[in-house]
């Protein structure tokens, strides 16, 4: 047997974010917690130069390890998408970090190993490399979730994801081991070769892989550990990870169902529709009643799950590129949305309740005309990214025929409205309770510049960022 | 005599099904957590029965990556837990119940 050759620098943005994250971990062992704010520089560097390294290596479809990983223009765009949520989560995390007394160097190195593991699923053209991808993401978030270990809130968030989280990993892996039985092989190809003669194993492997990938993604009926876990988790985790997480569970639907799956899309597509329909109505209709600020943006991440879910649904390139896309304006306003939430606090708490921005714009003009941004592009409003995004996926889900899923998204969109403009209004009104401080820093005051010049600049000069995720329409095709 | 390979998919599937429901009715943490174990040896089963019908090396190649895996979720798992137990002196999970909305 010849071991098969392996071209590393295809994988050298890979490389670059492992080799940080090492380096972050190592490096933290030496310093004492509140000497660790260098590491934040580090693995901002880090990041930033797979970013570079990323753009660099190209959209030119080259595969290794002999064919479980494939670099392409979907890996590219994604991975793109992946290093970009990354920084600006070092960005927000950056000061909350070192009030908190957060093991900074831990905290970082998580962050990198999280994001390697979007990067690895956006690549993976093979069930185990996806698989490894999965658990590459989901440990470090357990533990980002409990980090705030004295916190009980903290501990319960993060004890409540890995439980439910392993369970459905267990989910995922019977269904590559039932998809292997059926094909005889774990590369997403065989899938595709099989598609003619499907048998009742190879159904139930594919169901289980989607229970997996559904529950990543927060999709319903997978959805109801989200509300939980992102109350729970401290800030900045909640915000990474609802971004995060999304990135690798949607990259990996791509390649199965757009990719692998295209030619039996008569069969899944309806099931994807319905569990689209359903999630968009219950993440926003339960999303209308909540007072924490936390809980309600965890609804909204179930709602917008919803949203980019009809991008898969449509099964077409253009379908794609909108999930891509849609991913890309996620990113931007709902890290966004928590960077403002981050930077307020009561007596060293988070004041994670929607009352607490009461009065913000007032006292804080920037500030509140910021959320008011985010808010107004996840409401999905013309001129914001938000918009553009909802338009991509149900103009493609309408070019199938699939009306009903596009009339569903926008009616939801309208209720939706409801909760996001209640949050901006309440800025607007009254005066602000007294023990509500404000800790800015240099480093969330520049992510939240960058997340809102992305909300903007994609939703009035969407050309180049249109034309860079259309890319991914080429592998797809 | 050679056991036919339906057999070991049936007790894979059961095992499977025994942890689910071990996962869904039971309250202390760490059953909870022991069920889960059960699944993924459950398909760890599958991988080696398909992989042996099959004459592919690649389902016993998985069972490698199941192995490494499920032991950094204990390592995670058995740390959260322990942290939860410090402060509440109870693994019990009706009693871990502050997030509610």
């Amino acid at each position: 047997m010849t071991l098969p050759l392996v071209d590393l620098r295809q994988l050298l943005p890979e490389l670059i974010v492992t080799g940080t994250a090492i380096v972050v971990l190592a490096w933290a062992l030496f310093l004492p917690v509140p000497r660790q704010q260098p590491l934040r520089w580090l693995a901002a560097g880090g990041v930033g130069a797979a970013l570079i390294a990323t753009v660099m290596l190209g959209t030119q479809s080259t595969s290794a390890f002999a064919g479980m990983y494939a670099r392409d223009a979907l890996t590219q765009v994604l991975q793109a998408t992946a290093l970009v949520a990354a920084l600006l989560a070092l960005g927000l995390s950056g000061d909350y970090v070192s009030r908190t007394r957060f093991d900074g160097g831990e905290f970082y190195g998580l962050v990198l190993f999280a994001a390697l593991g979007a990067m690895l699923m956006a690549a993976s053209t093979d069930l185990l490399m996806l698989f490894v991808g999965f658990e590459t993401l989901s440990i470090p978030l357990y533990v980002l979730a409990a980090f705030a270990r004295s916190d009980q809130r903290s501990q319960e968030a993060g004890l409540k994801y890995f439980l439910l989280g392993a369970f459905s990993t267990a989910f995922f892996l019977y269904g590559i081991a039932l998809l292997f039985g059926a094909t005889g092989s774990t590369a997403l190809g065989s899938l595709a070769a099989r598609v003619g003669a499907p048998t009742t194993i190879f159904h139930a492997g594919i169901a289980l892989l989607t229970v997996g990938l559904a529950f990543k993604a927060a999709v319903v009926p997978f959805h109801f550990w989200v509300p939980d876990v992102y109350e729970g988790a401290p800030l900045p985790v909640t915000a990474y990870m609802s971004v995060i997480a999304k990135i690798g569970a949607f990259a990996a639907m791509l390649r199965v169902f757009v990719g692998a799956l295209a030619l039996q899309a008569a069969q899944w597509a309806p099931l994807l529709a319905a569990a689209s329909v359903l999630t968009m109505v219950l993440g926003n209709l339960a999303a209308l009643r909540q007072t924490s600020i936390k809980r309600l943006l965890a609804y909204s991440s179930i709602a917008h799950a919803g949203y980019i879910l009809t991008g898969v649904v449509a099964g077409t390139p253009a379908g794609a590129s909108a999930v891509a896309f849609y991913l890309v304006a996620y990113t931007f306003m709902t890290l966004g949305a928590f960077g403002v939430v981050l930077m307020l606090q009561r007596q060293g708490h988070e004041a994670d309740q929607i009352a607490d921005l009461t009065g913000l714009a007032w006292r804080s003009p920037a500030l509140g005309a910021a959320m008011t941004l985010f808010m107004v592009s996840l409401a999905g409003f013309p001129l914001t990214v938000g918009f553009l995004a909802k338009f991509y996926v149900f103009t493609a889900v309408l070019d199938r025929g699939q009306v009903g899923v596009a009339v569903i998204g926008l009616l939801t969109s309208v209720v939706s409205a409801y909760y996001y403009l209640r949050v901006a209004y309440t800025m607007f009104i009254g005066q602000p309770s007294a023990d509500i401080e404000y800790v800015g820093g240099r480093w969330v005051t520049a992510a939240l510049v960058v997340c809102a010049a992305g909300v903007l600049g994609g939703g009035l000069f969407p050309a180049r960022l249109t034309a860079f995720v259309q890319q991914v329409a080429q592998v797809l095709r | 005599m050679t056991v036919p390979i339906g057999a070991y998919l049936a007790l894979g599937a059961l095992l499977f099904v025994l942890g689910i429901a071990g996962v869904l009715l039971r309250r202390s943490a760490l059953i909870v957590f022991m069920s889960i174990e059960l699944m993924l040896n459950a398909v760890n089963l599958t991988f080696v029965a398909f992989a042996r019908q099959l004459g592919r090396l690649e389902g016993q190649v998985a069972v490698f990556f199941v192995l490494v895996v499920a032991a950094v979720e204990v390592v995670v798992g058995l740390a959260i837990i322990i942290a939860i137990f410090r402060t509440r002196a109870t693994v019990d999970l009706d009693d871990v119940d502050l997030l509610r909305g």
